[in-house]
Formats: C-alpha cells, sequence, structure tokens
C-alpha cells in the first residue's frame, strides 16, 4: 500500500491543507490551486472511496489542449491502475503517476496528498 | 506526367442515364481523363438518376435525392457534361456528334441511349392523356395528369407495368392493370405463380385484367377514355400509363449504318465494341449475342467491359444472368435462371404452395437432381440469396433439394458462407466476389464497413447486404480476427446486452450493474478486492442506458461521476476548457423579448454568439463558475437546456410553414414545437436531430435528420435515418401521410427500438446499415410491431417523457451540486489561463 509520489521530497516541500472531504466529489475531480517554490500550480484531485488509495493529486493542465481541465475528465481504471481520461482529447493519464497511455514522453506531474481528519493536505 | 488537352483523344459518351454513369465512374476509377477529353450528352434535363426506384418520385423522393452523383461530381473530375443536349446524328464520315446546339469532334463514342417505352399499335393511343412512364419528365406528367383524375389504366403487366401500376397508387388513383398475356409477369412467373401474384396485387385494391388485348381507345362516358377489348369489353380511365416493355434507342446507329439486330439493338462484340471500332455501346441499346438486357447489373457489367476496351485491360462481356428479385406493389418476386424449366431438357421440377400465406415456390433441377438450374418465388424473397448460390456457383444440391423451397419453423436453410467458392458472386450489381472481399479483409479491413466502402458491394440495390454480413463475419473470424462485441474490458457485454440487462433486473446505478455483470480481469497486480471503476467507455454508456430507462436526473450523486465533462457541467467544453451554452428554442421559435434576453447575458458575461444549424444561439466562451449565474437568469426568463451537451435530442428544426409560407400546407412550426417537446431529455446512443418541412419545398431539410417530417396534404410523411456531417444520408420514406397522432406513435416506438438495439456512439444512419433486414424488418418492427413489442416501446417513452425535468433548473437550486462549479475548491480567483482576444466584434480564444 504506497501513496504515489512522482518526485523525491526536497527540504523546500512542506504540507499545506487544501480543503475539505465535503468539498470533494466522490469517484470524480475538483480543481485546487497551489503555491510551489516553483510558482503557482493547478492540482487536479481524485477521491475514489473504498480504494487502496483514495486520494490522488496531479497537474490540472492537460498537456495535449494546454487548458487546465483534467479536473474535469472521467476516472476509470485500465489494466486494473486507476487513470483519468483527459475532457478534451481524450487522452488517458495514471493517476498513481501521471503517466500518459497514449504517449510514452507525456507525463503529469503528481503530489502527495492524503486525509488528515477531514482536511485534505498536500505536500508541496 | 499530364497530357495536355489538346493531345488528348476526344471520348465522347452518348446518355447520362444509370449505366452510362457507370462508365464514366468506371473511366474516372481508371484516370481515364489522362488519356481522354471527355464529354458525356444526355438529353434529360436532369443527370443521371437511379431509374430503378422511380415510383418513390410519388413517396417523397425528389429528382435530387434520385441523383447517382453530386451536382458538381462530372466537373470536379474534369469530364464535361452537357444536359438538355439530345445528339441528333453520328457522322461516321467526319468523326463527329452532332447536336441541335453544333458539332463534336470525336475518336471514340459510346453509345449508351438506353430505351424508350414500347407502346403498343393500339389505336387512339396518341390520345390526351395517354402517357407512359420512363423518365422523370414522365413522371412529372403523369402527376400533372393525376391531378385532373381519379382513376389510371397501366397497360402491361411486367416488372415495369407493375412499377407504374405503385406510382399510380401513389397518387391516389383507383389503379388497375391490363395485361395482354394470360398472367401478370408472363417473363418471371408461371401459371401458379402468377395467380398468386394477382390475388396479392388485387387484395392492394388495384384491378388486374389479364388476357386482354387493347383493340382501341376512345372517348369515354364516365371517364375520359373508353377502352375497348378484343371481346368487346370495355374499361374507362381518366389516364392510362403505357409501360409494355422496351425497345432500344438505336436511331443514331440505325441512321450511322452500323450492324443492326433484326427487331433492333446495336450489336457489339464481347468487348462492346460496334461494327464501327471506334464506336461503342452499352446497356439496353446493345445486342449482344442477339440479346437484349433490360436490366441495370447487366448494364453496369458492360460498362466495365467497356472502359477495358477504351483503356487497354483484358475485361470482357461474357452475358448476364437474367436472375433477380424484386418487391413489386410490396410483393415479393424472384426469378432466377431457367426459372420456367423449359430451357433444360429433362429437368425436373419440385413445387410448394400455400394459399394461406399466399406464397409459392419451384426449384428446376437438373435430371440428376444434383444442380439447381432455376427457381422462382412469390410472396417470399427469403428463399433467393441461398438459391442464387446454389445455382450461381454450381453448387452440389442436398439430399432432399425440396427442403430448400419448404418453410421450416427456422425459417429458409440459408448456405453457410463457408461453403461458398472464392469465385462466388456476392454482389452482382458491383459484380463483387467473395474472394475479392477476402483480399480486402486480407489487406487489412477489419469491418463491414469498410468491406463496403471499398468495394463497394451492397451499395447498388442492397439485396445481399445479409449474405454479405455473413461472408464478412465468417472471414473475419477465420483469419483470427476476433470479433469481440464487448464495450470495454469492464463488461463483456455488447451496449444492446447491458441495455437488456437493466431493464430486465431493474438496475439503477453503475456501481451495482458493474457489481453484478463486471467483467473479471485477472491482471495480478494483486488486490483487486477494490470496486472496479470503469472507464470512460463504459460509464457514459451506461449512464446514458439509465437515462434511456428511468430518466433521473444525470446530476444526482450515483450518476454524475459517469458522466462526460459536458454532462457534467451541462454545456460543451470548447478547447481552451471554457464552455457554450444553447438553450432550448424549440422548432427554432423565440420571441423578441427571449431573444432581448440571450443578447443581455452574451453582453453581461461576455460570450460570443454564433446561430447553430439546429435554429438555436449558442454563447461561447462561458467560465465554470459563471455557468450557474448564466442559467440562473436564462431560467429566470424561460428558458429551459437545450441538452446540446449530451447524446439526446438536440433540436427540431422546422420552416415557417402554413401559417405564413404561401406554399405551406401544414403547420411545421406548430408540429416541430410539440415533438420537440415531447422528445427533450431522451438520452439515446448518439445525438438525434428532427426536422419538420410545411411542404415538399422541403425548406427544413429533413431529409438529412435522423428523423424527418415533411407535410402533405393527407397529414405527414415520416423520414428516418438520414444524417448529414461526415457521411451524409439520405433519410429513407417510412410511412406516408400520417395524422399527428400516428405520426408521434411512430416515432415513439423508431426511438426506443434505436435506443435499445443500436451500438454505443451510433448514429441511426449507421445502426439502419447495420440493421439485419433492413428498412423492411425496421417497419416490420415498427409500423407491424412483428416483435409484439410496440406498446413497451411506447411505454418506455411515456416513462422517459414523465420524467423529464431541465436539468440546469434542478441544479441552480441544490448547493451540493453547485458545489462542483468552483473554478478552484481552495480559491475563489477564475482560471487566469484562459486568455482571449477580439476579432469581428466578439472575443475568442487567443
Amino acid at each position: 500500500m504506497t501513496i504515489a509520489t512522482a518526485e523525491a521530497p526536497t527540504m523546500t516541500q512542506t504540507w499545506q491543507p487544501l480543503c475539505t472531504k465535503a468539498d470533494l466529489v466522490p469517484f470524480s475531480g475538483v480543481a485546487a490551486w497551489i503555491e510551489t517554490p516553483e510558482g503557482p500550480a493547478q492540482v487536479a484531485l481524485f477521491y475514489l472511496p473504498g480504494h487502496a488509495t483514495e486520494l490522488y493529486a496531479v497537474d490540472h493542465h492537460d498537456p495535449f489542449s494546454g487548458a487546465n481541465v483534467i479536473a474535469r475528465g472521467i476516472v476509470g481504471d485500465l489494466s486494473g491502475a486507476p487513470v483519468v481520461a483527459s475532457p478534451i482529447y481524450k487522452q488517458h493519464f495514471r493517476l498513481d503517476d501521471g503517466q500518459c497511455l497514449e504517449d510514452e514522453a507525456v507525463r503529469l506531474r503528481c503530489w502527495t496528498v492524503c486525509f488528515e481528519d477531514d482536511r485534505v493536505m498536500l505536500r508541496a | 506526367m499530364n497530357t495536355p488537352q489538346s493531345e488528348k483523344l476526344r471520348l465522347i459518351v452518348i446518355g447520362n442515364g444509370m449505366v452510362g454513369h457507370h462508365l464514366v465512374e468506371q473511366l474516372i476509377e481508371r484516370a481515364a481523363t489522362e488519356q481522354y477529353r471527355i464529354t458525356v450528352f444526355g438529353e434529360e434535363r436532369h443527370r443521371a438518376y437511379d431509374r430503378v426506384h422511380l415510383s418513390e418520385y410519388f413517396s417523397g423522393r425528389d429528382a435530387q435525392s434520385l441523383a447517382m452523383c453530386d451536382a458538381d461530381f462530372y466537373a470536379e473530375h474534369g469530364i464535361e457534361l452537357r444536359l438538355n443536349e439530345a445528339v441528333t446524328a453520328l457522322d461516321r464520315d467526319k468523326g463527329e456528334v452532332v447536336t441541335e446546339a453544333g458539332r463534336y469532334a470525336y475518336d471514340r463514342v459510346v453509345l449508351a441511349t438506353g430505351s424508350y417505352p414500347f407502346v403498343p399499335p393500339i389505336p387512339g393511343n396518341d390520345r390526351e392523356n395517354c402517357l407512359v412512364y420512363r423518365t422523370l419528365d414522365d413522371l412529372d406528367t403523369i402527376r400533372a395528369a393525376a391531378e385532373k383524375a381519379t382513376t389510371g389504366v397501366v397497360v402491361g403487366g411486367g416488372l415495369l407495368g407493375l412499377e407504374a401500376a405503385n406510382a399510380l397508387r401513389g397518387l391516389d388513383l383507383d389503379t388497375a392493370v391490363v395485361e395482354f398475356a394470360p398472367r401478370l409477369m408472363p417473363m418471371q412467373v408461371d401459371t401458379e405463380g402468377g395467380e398468386l401474384l394477382r390475388e396479392k396485387i388485387e387484395a392492394l385494391g388495384v384491378q388486374v385484367l389479364t388476357g386482354r388485348a387493347t383493340q382501341h381507345i376512345e372517348d369515354g362516358q364516365a371517364s375520359f377514355h373508353r377502352m375497348v377489348f378484343q371481346d368487346d369489353k370495355v374499361l374507362e380511365t381518366d389516364l392510362i400509363v403505357f409501360s409494355a416493355g422496351i425497345r432500344p434507342r438505336d436511331e443514331l446507329a440505325r441512321e450511322a449504318a452500323l450492324e443492326m439486330g433484326e427487331r433492333g439493338g446495336v450489336v457489339i462484340d464481347d468487348r462492346c465494341l460496334t461494327s464501327d471500332p471506334a464506336i461503342l455501346a452499352i446497356g439496353e441499346v446493345a445486342l449482344w449475342n442477339n440479346s437484349i438486357f433490360g436490366l441495370v447489373a447487366p448494364g453496369y457489367q458492360m460498362a466495365k467491359a467497356a472502359a477495358a476496351t477504351l483503356l487497354g485491360g483484358e475485361l470482357t462481356f461474357a452475358g448476364a444472368d437474367m436472375s433477380t428479385k424484386l418487391k413489386l406493389l410490396g410483393v415479393d418476386v424472384g426469378a432466377i435462371g431457367d426459372a420456367h424449366g423449359n430451357q433444360n431438357p429433362g429437368a425436373r421440377m419440385f413445387r410448394y404452395l400455400d394459399e394461406i400465406r399466399q406464397e409459392y415456390r419451384k426449384l428446376v433441377v437438373s435430371s440428376d437432381g444434383r444442380k439447381l438450374l432455376g427457381a422462382m418465388l412469390v410472396g417470399d424473397n427469403a428463399y433467393y440469396d441461398t438459391l442464387m448460390q446454389y445455382y450461381s456457383n454450381g453448387l452440389e444440391l442436398p439430399e432432399d433439394p425440396a427442403a430448400l423451397i419448404l418453410p421450416s419453423t427456422e425459417g429458409a436453410p440459408t448456405l453457410g458462407a463457408d461453403a461458398l467458392p472464392d469465385g462466388a458472386t456476392i454482389c452482382s450489381c458491383h459484380n463483387v466476389t467473395k474472394g475479392s472481399i477476402c483480399a480486402t479483409l486480407d489487406a487489412g479491413a477489419t469491418d463491414l464497413g469498410s468491406v463496403k466502402a471499398e468495394t463497394r458491394a451492397s451499395t447498388g440495390c442492397g439485396g445481399c447486404a445479409a449474405l454479405l454480413k455473413s461472408v464478412v463475419d465468417h472471414e473475419l473470424e477465420a483469419r483470427g480476427v476476433e470479433v469481440d462485441q464487448s464495450i470495454c474490458e469492464h463488461f463483456a457485454h455488447t451496449r444492446q446486452e447491458l441495455f437488456d440487462i437493466v431493464r430486465v433486473e431493474g438496475i439503477k446505478t453503475f456501481g451495482e450493474l458493474i457489481g453484478k455483470h463486471g467483467a473479471s480481469h485477472n491482471q495480478g497486480l494483486g488486490s483487486s478486492s477494490a470496486p472496479k471503476l470503469g472507464c470512460d467507455i463504459c460509464k457514459p454508456a451506461v449512464a446514458s442506458i439509465l437515462a434511456s430507462c428511468f430518466n433521473e436526473p444525470i446530476t444526482d450523486a450515483a450518476h454524475i461521476p459517469l458522466q462526460d465533462t459536458n454532462d457534467t457541467f451541462m454545456a460543451n467544453m470548447q478547447k481552451n476548457g471554457t464552455y457554450s451554452v444553447v438553450p432550448r428554442v424549440p422548432g427554432g421559435e423565440i420571441t423578441p423579448d427571449k431573444l432581448v434576453v440571450l443578447g443581455q447575458v452574451a453582453q453581461k458575461y461576455e460570450l460570443y454568439t454564433k446561430i447553430t444549424g439546429g435554429q438555436r444561439i449558442d454563447l461561447f466562451g462561458a467560465r465554470l463558475e459563471d455557468l450557474p449565474d448564466i442559467w440562473g437568469e436564462l431560467i429566470e426568463a424561460g428558458f429551459e437546456t437545450g441538452h446540446a451537451y449530451g447524446k439526446s435530442v438536440r433540436t427540431v428544426k422546422s420552416c415557417v410553414g402554413s401559417t405564413w409560407c404561401r406554399y405551406g400546407v401544414q403547420d411545421s412550426v406548430g408540429m416541430a414545437i410539440q415533438l420537440e417537446h415531447r422528445y427533450k431529455g431522451l438520452r439515446s446512443p448518439h445525438k438525434l436531430k428532427f426536422a419538420v418541412s410545411g411542404c415538399t419545398r422541403e425548406c427544413a431539410e429533413a431529409q438529412s435528420k435522423d428523423v424527418g417530417v415533411i407535410a402533405t396534404e393527407h397529414g405527414w410523411n415520416l423520414y428516418v435515418c438520414g444524417n448529414g456531417g461526415m457521411r451524409p444520408r439520405h433519410a429513407e420514406l417510412f410511412a406516408t401521410d400520417l395524422d399527428d397522432e400516428q405520426l408521434i406513435k411512430i416515432i415513439d416506438r423508431f426511438l426506443m427500438f434505436y435506443v435499445r438495439t443500436a451500438d454505443r456512439l451510433q448514429r441511426t444512419s449507421v445502426w439502419r446499415e447495420n440493421l439485419e433486414g433492413g428498412l423492411d424488418y425496421l417497419k416490420e418492427v415498427v409500423l407491424e410491431d412483428s416483435l409484439g413489442i410496440g406498446d413497451e416501446l411506447e411505454a418506455q417513452m411515456q416513462t422517459v417523457i414523465d420524467n423529464y425535468e431541465c436539468e440546469w433548473a434542478g441544479a441552480i437550486n441544490d448547493p451540493e451540486k453547485l458545489k462542483r462549479f468552483r473554478s478552484f475548491v481552495n480559491d475563489a480567483r477564475p482560471d487566469p489561463d484562459i486568455i482571449v482576444t477580439e476579432e469581428r466584434g466578439q472575443l475568442r480564444p487567443a
């Protein structure tokens, strides 16, 4: 049982509260705004209650269309791995590592997220 | 390398009928324009049209929809088409074709002048309202004459005569058929078959008089004409149509002193060359081996041979099989090979006659009982395909050949696709063999649609559709291509199967469906105890099925994760992540007050506005977080959601109809509004577009819609399964002269049958083309209720209608649903990356 992370943590990363559980939509996504040492970013949060990993955070930015829409895609699983389909051109991205299934060279950024009681915490 | 125009050979094609057009198509396909400068002369004002389906001109089709090609097809391919210009002479000495407009030099000529209708030499045959049935102009003349007539007689009880009779019925005339021979269709059927045919046709209200020779025609007493027969009996009628066979249009060849047949026709050899090697002839003007071929398929074969002769090829014309299957006045008639059994001494016959169901079948077999020499069918052509394969491929007959024509509980026995040799002709219109279908599959085609596109099989008369499908399915399977109908990895079911499961088991959520019926996948990723999620294929498909069955709001918590983004946010996502908003404007009718509101909303939220093809107004560039406010204002002004985002009923387009238009015969706007309110919110496998036209001028373009309604003086004609877009398809006439209630009942059934049985994202046009049994089957199910599900379909539609609510009205008052419409859950700022620029006074994505 692992919590997915894309990059090794750096000294400057800290945990920040984003929202509460009630702000999430079960089996779907919402977008959040975060500040990071590299600048602001838009994050797509997906909530899969009852699954081994219940919470995922990946880029809200869709690299194919250039629009910030990933949180509005359909969540599913392909070959057992949870994915989100971009709502614009329908590419699939794995939620645990951001990898695009249609294009090996494309990968979304991922963030470590977890629940702390009712709050959603993200490390950035 | 392009040869300059001036150095090319000059090829003139005389005649622009079906066969002449087919020749041009063959020439284009073989790049003939690189060698030839091609000019085509047509004497009619219409470009080539489908003469086989001419009687449909009176049941709703127009010249445009009967045309064999688009208006600019010839020009696009660099071919000059000179219509309305009859060729008057062929000057072989000078090498020129002469018309009233001028003289045109040629190097090669193809005569494709076809035939003219034979008018028996009866005194009085030149009276007013004595007409023929051959061209669109003839039909216009008949229609005009019919306006003042109540009765019509067709002279000729053959194939063409019965077609003409059908046309007269289509004009609401009391119709009679007069045939000289002792039975109808004497060429195709025998005495028993003819008798059955007569009974069936008389049951349709058409009077049949056989064994009648008309002596003369004179003034009638009650009607315009009186026909006097050999026994001095008489028949009065207002209108007479001669349709007693055809004669070759061979006068050009005759005057040019080409070799002619004794009874007409230009003599050609296997390469379609006439006695002058610069001149070819094809189609019904050509006489090959002392025979004229009065069907379109042999004409097409001649066209192919002629193209080979002109361009250098091996293909020759080797005669043609005159086997044919027809549906005349709704009655199936089929004749294969030596149907009468009089060309093969020693032939033996099997006959089956059912006077209750009115079916007759006959087999003619070789004296040893092993080969099929011919067959005759009246009443049910389901037996035709199998018999035709035995006949044309010389297959060994089964032990008991009679089984081939006996009714069985399973329907007619069919010949498996694997039993056919490679040389077996599957589609005779385009001469496609099983071998060429296999070659297409070997070259990479993997479905029926691409085989049809590649080979053109089944795109002529369509009679081979079922056979083609079974060959393609069988061959794909043989190649190890699994014809996997599973919708995705989560369900080993087709959409139709899922629909039935949901309906029969009353399953109301995706979770329950995937829990009970989801495919188990063992991907070795260990813990697969967690419930499966589905994917972007099955989730929207199941959402659509649930909505079609129960019509619960798609924004309910159980359904929202299933929806595509457009349904989730009830707007259409554009390429920059903003949405477009399309309120419903039923029938395209909108009050000035509402128009003002649309403008005000667009101004306030800086939306780009554009009129849609469905007669509504699209507001583009709405930000996610503005959607609820925009809809609050629209709903306040009386708008409701337009479902432009859903796979659902979109719009019912209409012309203004009889309330304003000088030509309108019904209130098309009123009907459009009624239909739009009835079916709004119906979720379906794909989007559905409707239109209603107020007269046959068809300004609403109903024949390009899934459901098209065209007003007639007596009610409404219904067309179904049309499509614009990527693959345009004319809608097909489905039912005529319906009253309002009948129209709605039929549309209810049609739509729900489509919703139940189509694949996901399959438009009605593709669904219809893949429907086994085709339009006839669809009519049986919907109009005749052959499956006994009519009431059920209507009830299901009523459930959908009863449960309709505007999704936006439900959402803007529900704080839980509104939570999703935030730019960010933790920040109220709008997405700063959405940049717009101004163009033509409006904003667009930068």
